[in-house]
């Protein structure tokens, strides 16, 4: 067995870990980049539209020429990867050491490591875990493989579309089956407000006269060999089915976009804690979570709506890699909870120092308009004309800010009434 | 004098933008964050454009396809046609980022937004 050791192993080369990695290398950590595909680049390779990099490049790129802007960076600084390597486990010997056990072509390998960065993303809701009964035939597919098939490979999944969920994943993949020349039937939302940006509601909904289901839900997927059709309900207030509305959609395929949940299965193992909120872990300003020297990063340490997010994740989880080689671990300070106030979701990350500046990214319950979203603590406050459980809210607080709250327990965000 | 509501696409604020077209065919455009808002709704009044993308076969190469993109937003009524002659094209790998896979279609190019890199067929 290959024994080899660094100072930071990343597991998952999508642009949460392709980040990390590159900061890492920058840092002059020794560094590998484990992924268990046989591409690099995770969903934004696949993701053809435009849209990506308004932050971080201050240009609008696809999906696919942003993450080749990284590829090239990593090939010009020599960062080292594993590619079609799968982590077996992960051990923890001391708080400066662990080890990840990989199954790679090459054959097991064992890393040492002093810290762990791990970005392995979010894996996508399935049929079972949204109460659709009914038949199991061929043609469900989550929004995540029908665009594997289509936009890697070139293969169109069927000609008659019904999307369940509106967040961007579902609206961007109507559009792009629409564009290929499939009828998309519907898009099914459970909420009584669609789940992604409106500008996505209007670029890809809209100009393309794709009808919009809110408030209503497939409750039966019905199809011998194929889906033949699903059946749909309307639900009232709470969410529920409404008996006697029920209707039924004539397809071929259902597309699943009923949202993300964080990959953590691996770290759960060793004792990760999760914020139910989030289902993502709880973390600290380098985003380490509760396990020394883990940090974790982009979609599987919060469902971000922006790549730029994802990113900026990384290379902060890189320079929380590199503070803790060079301190021997991350030093004890008191560190002060951010807490959820009124109308926030949740929060990341959990524990602030003060003693730098953080990012703060949250996101609400629900919509509401001419708001005032606040952090009371620091006297922080921006107006906000709309605010959506749709859009991530980031907040950039600066040390000098944060030393206002110095005397504090606890700094809280909340969305109050504007006047 | 017409008044339409439009959605900003430029970027993920989504402004709600109030376009008031005048007696005398001039524009008045409010809600805008930006300028680029600004740009958005008289385009859209004027001449509704679109960047449109797809994929593209290819073969010999690490990857089946290449993702393209217009270089420019096209009119919306040409999306269509744009699909169309993407759809019957096939490419041999190598292929770069910002190729030009089309030359000159409703006033725009379909560029490569993917690299295909050559791969020796058996």
């Amino acid at each position: 067995m290959l024994e080899l050791n660094y100072d930071s192993v990343v597991i998952g080369a999508g642009p949460a870990g392709i980040a990390a990695a590159i900061r890492a290398k920058e840092l002059g950590l020794k560094t590998v980049l484990v992924e268990n595909r046989d591409l690099l680049g995770g969903i934004p390779l696949q993701c053809v539209h435009p849209g990506f990099g308004l932050h971080y490049f201050r240009e609008d790129l696809t999906g696919t020429e942003f993450i080749y802007r990284f590829f090239d960076k990593m090939e010009k600084l020599g960062v080292e990867y594993l590619l079609k390597s799968h982590v077996h486990s992960i051990e923890l010997v001391s708080h400066n050491e662990k080890i990840v056990n990989v199954i790679t072509p090459q054959g097991v390998m064992r890393l040492n490591t002093k810290t762990l960065i791990y970005t392995a993303g979010a894996r996508e809701r399935h049929i079972f875990e949204i109460n659709v009964v009914g038949d199991r035939p061929a043609g469900i597919y989550t929004a995540g493989e029908a665009q594997t098939l289509m936009d890697i490979y070139g293969i169109i999944p069927g000609k008659e579309i019904v999307i369940i969920g509106s967040g961007d994943v579902g609206l961007i993949m109507a559009r792009r089956f629409a564009l290929e020349g499939a009828k998309v039937k519907a898009v099914i939302e459970l909420m009584h407000y669609p789940g992604g940006l409106t500008r996505n509601i209007v670029q890809c909904l809209q100009d393309y006269d794709i009808p919009l289901y809110l408030g209503h839900v497939v409750t039966r997927v019905v199809g011998k060999r194929r889906v033949e059709k699903v059946v749909v309900t309307k639900v009232d207030e709470k969410l529920k089915p409404i008996k006697g509305t029920e209707f039924e959609i004539p397809c071929d395929t259902v597309v699943l976009a009923a949202g993300l949940i964080p990959n953590l299965d691996m770290l759960e193992k060793i004792g990760l804690i999760i914020d139910p909120y989030t289902r993502g872990p709880i973390v600290n300003e380098f985003l380490e979570t509760n396990i020394p020297g883990v940090f974790v990063a982009g979609n599987a340490l919060v469902v971000n709506d922006l790549v730029d997010y994802v990113v900026e994740q990384g290379e902060l989880a890189a320079e929380g890699a590199y503070y803790f080689v060079e301190n021997d671990g991350i030093p004890t300070v008191d560190w002060k909870p951010i807490v959820r106030g009124r109308n926030i979701r949740f929060i990341v990350p959990h524990y602030v120092s003060g003693k730098r500046d953080v990012v703060l990214y949250a996101r609400v319950q629900q919509p509401e308009k001419n708001v005032i979203v606040t952090i009371p603590e620091v006297g922080w406050k921006m107006k906000q004309f709309n605010v959506r459980p749709a859009e991530m809210i980031r907040v950039k607080l600066t040390k000098r800010l944060l030393e206002r709250a110095s005397s504090a327990e606890k700094i809280s965000i909340e969305v109050i009434p504007g006047e | 004098m017409s008044e339409r509501e439009l959605t900003c696409i430029i970027c993920p604020a989504s402004c709600t933008l109030k376009v008031r077209i005048e007696p005398g065919g001039s524009l008045k455009i409010d809600g805008a964050l930006c300028p680029r808002g600004v740009e958005y709704a008289k385009q859209e009044v004027i001449d509704p454009r679109r960047i449109v993308m797809s994929v593209v076969k290819v073969v010999d190469g690490d990857l089946p396809t290449v993702s393209v993109k217009t270089n420019k937003p096209v009119p919306k009524k040409c999306i269509q046609e744009v699909m169309k002659a993407t759809a019957s094209i096939e490419l041999k790998a190598p292929v770069e980022i910002g190729q030009v896979i089309i030359k000159d279609i409703c006033g725009a190019d379909v560029v490569a937004t993917r690299r295909v890199k050559k791969v020796n067929s058996m």
